[in-house]
């Protein structure tokens, strides 16, 4: 699964090497508990004691049946929450410990819906993602502006900026939303299923979109999705969650075993090999069932 | 991409107060006694300089001492009102909400009037009594509005429109144990009435107040327009929530408050100011909570001149006015919200 791992305790230092194959996201024995509304029935769902690592330019997807836990585990790694026990890491520092604007300055995390309440540009919507970067009540500066416009760029939009919000696609709302998220040059970026409402051919170029951002700028980039195809394609790892327990960390190829996928899927699966070298899963009807 | 800059912020403010100073002027002339606008500006230029003792003395009488406290009485209440809806209606993420709609402008009433009843002297007592008043209704709304931890919008307005109904039964009963003529004072203050002699604008310390908390509700400005996605995602984007929840929330009362306790309950202010200004400049809370405060204070000035002149020499109360301008917006709204 890895080949650099930290004893315990040794990620508490700040003095983690900056190399660029050292582990930046560390999450170890993280576990957590949502507690039902009296306090003294039983937690109504438990993220069981999780770890995972990822590493600049790494892209790592969690996947998982609904309910496994993969947006608990998402929250933790975003500070959102704090773990019952165990830790999350990132560049040596606890990242519940953090206060928001520096967290916001070093994670940036695209959820699954973003409502908006009134109208707005979308060059106003990017330039958002400098909040944590400014001062309280500043003005953008021309640098602001700059970094906003070249994250429209990057993925591919850079011709929406002054559009409203509410006129653009699903598709092209997906990449602006991402495009705030890297205005806020983070260390991390965090996806809760961004391929959720897009067609195959946009979940491609979003995945491939992900990937070359990480390799080019340097992110770490963690997705939580349900499209298990995808996932093997582009990522470097898979954690694959089943009912708040993570059954296995690492490579897709080791994690994509047939038995342990039809077991927390509950469906008649085959997993090939794609011509890309890496799994493939599909799912068919068992005659017998027909 | 054209951000906001502080030289636009500027000339649009500056633009704004230059139009509540013409609305001023203008609604100085009118009345029973007709000013001619050359003589009117010949004396607030004298009184500008400082030589207030050279003016006619019908001319002070008028002009100084009745129509002028009025109208800075109607731009206190406007701006403070008008900037609370704002406040409300970021952090509740709800665009129909409004001191009056919440019932918060009811909370703040029964303060005052508990207050009145306390002391029957209009003091300081009077706006901290309605700015607690306003605090624990907004308090209660906001925990009775929550449908499964989330703010829900049929649900606040309900729980809003329950309290304000609670809270005015409240204050029936206690006008019940207050004399005739106090009844008939208090009932026409409740409707909203800027006429009110018991609270003299020179009280310096109400603006004061209104400057301190809605220079509050500034400092939280860029925070609040991230507010607008839902706390997760401001929280994301490095908005310390709690803390601007709480600016918000004390502040927004304190306004309401204040603006209570000098002019009553004057309904839909807080819910079309910051509309019309969303329209006309946008949903930047940089721009808009100084727009909708000298907006705020322009439209309550012409409501109550409107009020004091429509059925001469009779007056209705402003927030009559208000509300027959008001609640066909907030059915608009509400209409257009819901499909």
């Amino acid at each position: 699964m890895s080949d650099v791992t930290l004893r315990p305790g040794a990620a508490t230092s700040a003095a983690v090497p900056a190399a660029s194959r050292a582990v930046r996201l560390s999450v170890e024995q993280a576990s957590y508990a949502y507690s039902a509304a009296d306090k003294k029935s039983a937690p109504l769902f438990t993220l069981e004691a999780t770890s995972l690592q990822a590493r600049r330019r790494e892209l790592v997807a969690i996947v998982g049946p609904n309910a496994s836990g993969k947006s608990t585990l998402l929250r933790l790694i975003s500070g959102a929450l704090r773990p019952l026990s165990g830790r999350v890491h990132l560049d040596g520092f606890e990242v519940s410990a953090l206060d928001a604007r520096t967290r916001a300055q070093r994670i940036a995390v695209v959820q699954q819906e973003s409502p908006l309440l009134f109208p707005i540009r979308v060059g106003e919507y990017v330039l958002q993602g400098r909040h944590p970067h400014g001062q309280t009540l500043r003005f953008e500066s021309a640098k602001d502006l700059e970094i906003a416009e070249q994250s429209l760029a990057q993925v591919g939009v850079a011709h929406l900026g002054a559009r409203w919000m509410h006129q653009i696609s699903g598709g092209e709302k997906q990449k602006v939303v991402l495009a705030r998220a890297l205005a806020q040059q983070p260390l991390l970026l965090l996806l809760d299923e961004p391929t959720l409402h897009l067609d195959i051919g946009a979940q491609v170029e979003l995945l491939q979109q992900l990937r070359r951002l990480a390799e080019d700028h340097g992110y770490t980039v963690v997705v939580v999705t349900h499209e298990l195809n995808l996932a093997a394609e582009f990522a470097d790892q898979v954690a694959l969650l089943h009912r708040g327990k993570c059954l296995s960390c690492g490579m897709p190829a080791e994690v994509y075993d047939r038995k342990l996928l039809e077991k927390v899927f509950g469906a008649s699966l085959e997993v090939e090999t794609s011509p890309t070298g890496r799994p493939r899963v599909t799912a068919y009807a068992r005659r017998e069932d027909l | 991409m054209k951000p906001l800059t502080a030289k636009r912020l500027a000339w649009i403010c500056g633009g704004l107060m230059l139009l509540l100073l013409v609305t001023v002027i203008f609604v100085l002339r009118i009345g029973a006694v007709p000013i001619s606008i050359v003589d009117l500006v010949a004396s607030l230029g004298r009184v500008a300089i400082g030589r207030s003792d050279q003016l006619p003395s019908e001319y002070s009488l008028i002009v100084f001492d009745i129509r002028l406290p009025r109208i800075l009485l109607g731009i206190l209440v406007g701006a403070a009102l008008s900037v609370a809806g704002a406040g409300f209606q970021a952090l509740l993420r709800n665009p129909l909400a409004d001191p009056y709609v919440l019932g918060v402008s009811s909370g703040a009433a029964l303060g005052a009037i508990i207050s009145l009843i306390v002391s029957s002297r209009a003091t300081l007592a009077m706006p901290l009594a309605a700015f607690a008043g306003a605090l624990a209704t907004i308090a209660g709304v906001y925990l009775l509005g929550r449908r499964g931890g989330q703010l829900d919008t049929p649900t606040l307005l309900l729980a809003g429109i329950i309290c304000a109904s609670f809270l005015s039964a409240v204050i029936m009963f206690l006008m019940t144990t207050l004399s005739g003529g106090e009844t008939r004072g208090i009932a026409f203050w409740l409707m909203g009435d800027l006429t009110s002699t018991s609270t003299p604008i020179n009280k310096w310390w109400m603006f004061g107040l209104l400057g301190i908390a809605i220079g509050a509700i500034y400092s939280t400005a860029a925070d609040l327009n991230l507010l607008l996605s839902g706390e997760q995602e401001a929280m994301h984007l490095g908005v310390d929530v709690r803390r601007v929840k709480l600016i918000v929330y004390v502040s927004a009362s304190l306004l309401t408050g204040l603006a209570v306790s000098v002019s009553g309950a004057i309904g839909y202010v807080g819910l079309i100011v910051p509309h019309v200004m969303r329209m006309i400049f946008g949903s930047d809370h940089r721009l808009l909570i100084p727009t909708t405060a000298i907006g705020g204070a322009i439209a309550i000035v012409i409501a109550d001149t409107m009020a004091r002149t429509i059925v001469f020499p009779t007056e209705l109360p402003v927030g009559a006015m208000t509300a027959m301008a008001g609640a066909p917006v907030f059915i608009y709204l509400l209409r257009r919200r819901l499909q």
